[in-house]
């Protein structure tokens, strides 16, 4: 809806880079909505820059247990050394927080690519193509959408890895994972747009000029299909890391010597915290809630530019020769609104 | 689930003629419960081959710690080396019966363990949603009628704080406030050892540990499990009041800019009553499809909370049985809470058909 919105308003100076996908939505927003936009795009950038210079930014290994000085100790209360004190297993906790950011990162965009082209793949076979494929896809999609996503995830994890590996292993366990449990929303969502845009004057007539299924599929549905996807892979991205920490909390994430992961020093920091320990648990719980933090407020802003009834009140009266052509669509249910909703 | 179910072109509400409704609604709920069997079936067969396709859980439970040959005895015993496809409608039929097989490490029905911890489950899961209630529904109401302005600002950071937070981070940090600096409420557990030991001498235990303390006559009973459940069921509470705050607003906002929510104004109705009356009662409808949906959220929320809080229900069970690698039991649990999932589903899609017309169209 928001490509009809550009397209009406008088070509300006929107060159390559008003069109990229967030950046539009920046210039379009205003007041709190922008705010938060902005906040969560902040976050997420020190997130990523984290992650990419973790082995510049961490002072010692995540699996590092002692340095020249000798053993670093357990359960050290924070210090000059230790600026967030040392786990129960003699980790230093500030290299381990920093280093999870990576591991992290990397559970995302592994996760995320996966069930991206998986769910594109089978909302658009399956929504084109129709008949009892699409019938058969619906209920197994539902069947596994309505399922408890992190036990489904620790089922998955048992299969691909028996619950512990590497570096390696336990980050593509915990991505796959994470992956089943994701690709039918991408699913959901492509297959609706799909059966809309199916019905569209411009498929007939490129079907009446004798394209082939295949050229129309990928070209004049998918390319028009993916305009809720930046807002799916938001929400999506957030829930990975919390899966991710989930399966990490219940012992089924990476081992330590690994890779730094936090839901598994939370789950190390159970003990401390009876005792009075807070740093063990206080500094990847954080981390969590501000990563997860960073990117809901980027998806949820724009989730609500992308529809009308929630944008910012200003710019739909500026703009409100053009509201009825972009209320139409929003009239729709949307996915991506129930989606949000549901978690 | 349901959603995907309907037309996108649902009708506006016309009023539906008394005989047409009657048969629209039969026929919906009727197709509404035959979608259960298929939904069941897909789960505990993707439950049963995943599980399977490792292994066999005996293998996966003791490889290692016993000679082969005993290792080997035991499978055969077990029956796990015959072919996969016999054992798979076996596993349906036993399914079929109510039978979801015993476990590997205690060697316990799957069911009995249910009906010993599924209790725990139902009393956490039943004190997170009044949290989740009493928190959720009037802040999403306070935030549409201050929509854009600074306390739905402050609000709407707050549900996304709720959904940011994960349950067991949550849940260590009200430990550690409330039990180990404050001290005010118990660390872990569902009560004492004393009420506990006094609830063992009731003669018909519901394993529902509020009712059994009532059912003791002790008040001091009663306060004991109360104060054991108030940092649980805020910390999986809060995760579906977050939510519950933004489907509120959504949905408030959506209401409060309607022509009768305007006429009502314009004849003076007070603004307090507007939201609470007008504008709210219309917003309530989509709520109840989400608790369904919620029932997934709250279950694997769930085993999360028990595990931190030591709240011996089916999800502290089933974690104990994964650190044990006793895979039998983890199906079992799983392919079970599959099936409660889909069933409280169909609940709630009837509940939402009886309250809202244009859901059965």
């Amino acid at each position: 809806m928001t490509t009809e919105l550009v397209a009406s308003v008088p070509p300006t100076s929107r060159g390559f880079w008003g069109r990229l996908p967030v950046l539009k939505q920046l210039r379009q927003s205003v007041g709190l909505q922008r705010g938060m936009l902005v906040a969560g795009l902040v976050i997420v950038a020190i997130f990523v820059l984290v992650a990419i210079f973790a082995p510049v930014i961490a002072p010692y290994g995540f699996a590092q247990l002692r340095d020249a000085q000798g053993p670093f100790g357990a359960q050290q209360p924070p210090s000059a050394a230790h600026i967030m004190g040392t786990t129960v297993g003699g980790y230093d906790v500030y290299s381990r927080v920093i280093w999870g950011a990576q591991t992290a990162v990397l559970v995302i965009v592994i996760a995320v690519v996966f069930s991206i082209f998986a769910g594109i793949f089978l909302g658009l076979v399956s929504g084109y193509i129709g008949g009892w494929l699409d019938r058969v896809l619906v209920v197994i999609g539902d069947a596994v959408y309505a399922f408890p996503s992190l036990l489904l995830a620790i089922v998955l994890s048992i299969v691909i890895s028996g619950g512990q590996s590497s570096l390696w292993g336990g980050i593509f366990a915990a991505a796959l994972s994470i992956t089943v449990v994701y690709i039918p929303q991408y699913y959901r969502v492509i297959r609706a747009e799909t059966i809309r845009i199916k019905a569209e004057p411009y498929v007939e007539s490129a079907k009446m000029l004798g394209a082939s299924t295949p050229r129309i599929m990928f070209r004049h549905v998918l390319r028009n299909a993916t305009r809720t996807l930046p807002i799916i892979f938001t929400l999506n991205s957030s829930e990975a890391i919390l899966t991710l920490a989930g399966l990490g909390f219940l012992g089924f994430g990476i081992e330590p010597t690994a890779a730094a992961e936090w839901g598994y020093d939370l789950n190390k920091a159970l003990s401390d915290v009876t005792s009075g320990i807070w740093w063990t648990a206080l500094f990847p719980g954080l981390a969590i809630v501000l990563s997860v933090l960073g990117i809901t407020l980027v998806g949820e802003s724009l989730n609500d530019l992308a529809d009308p009834r929630l944008r910012g009140r200003k710019r739909v009266k500026a703009k409100s020769g053009t509201m009825s052509l972009t209320s139409v669509d929003a009239a729709l249910p949307s996915d991506v609104e129930i989606l949000e909703e549901n978690r | 689930m349901t959603t995907a179910l309907l037309p996108s072109d649902a009708p506006s509400p016309v009023a539906p003629t008394p005989k047409s409704a009657g048969g629209g609604l039969g026929r919906y709920l009727l197709v509404r419960f035959l979608l259960i069997f298929p939904t069941i079936f897909i789960l505990v067969t993707l439950v049963f081959i995943l599980m399977r396709s490792i292994g066999d859980p005996i293998t996966a439970a003791q490889g290692g710690k016993l000679p082969a040959d005993q290792l080997q005895a035991l499978i055969h015993a077990a029956g796990y080396d015959r072919p996969v496809i016999v054992q798979y409608f076996e596993y349906l039929g036993q399914v079929f019966t109510g039978d979801f097989g015993n476990t590997l490490s205690d060697n316990r029905p799957v069911t009995q363990v249910l009906l010993t911890y599924g209790g725990a489950t139902l009393e956490l899961a039943f004190y997170a949603l009044i949290v989740a209630f009493i928190v959720g529904i009037p802040l999403g109401m306070l935030a549409a009628y201050f929509r854009d302005r600074f306390p739905d600002a402050a609000l709407r950071i707050f549900a996304i704080l709720c959904y940011a937070t994960p349950v067991f981070f949550a849940g260590l940090l009200l430990k550690l406030v409330f039990s180990v600096w404050l001290q005010w409420l118990p660390v872990a557990g569902r009560a004492s050892t004393r009420t506990e030991l006094a609830m063992q001498t009731l003669p018909n235990k519901t394993g529902i540990y509020l009712i059994d303390a009532i059912a003791l006559g002790n008040p001091a009973a009663v306060g004991d499990v109360l104060a054991h459940a108030v940092l649980p069921g805020i910390a999986l509470g809060l995760l579906t009041a977050g939510v519950f705050l933004r489907l509120v607003r959504t949905n408030v906002i959506g209401t409060l800019s309607t022509d009768y929510v305007d006429a009502a104004r314009s004849r003076g109705v007070s603004e307090y009553r507007l939201v609470r009356r007008h504008a709210y009662k219309p917003a309530l409808i989509p709520i109840i499809t989400v608790i369904g949906l919620q029932i997934a959220l709250l279950l694997g929320g769930a085993v999360l909370t028990e595990t931190t809080f030591e709240w011996k229900g089916l999800g502290f069970q089933l974690a104990a049985y994964l650190a044990s690698r006793d895979f039998v039991a983890v199906q079992g649990i799983v392919a079970l809470l599959a099936v409660i999932v889909a069933v409280t589903n169909f609940v709630v899609d009837v509940i939402a058909a009886l309250i809202d017309p244009r859901v059965r169209y």
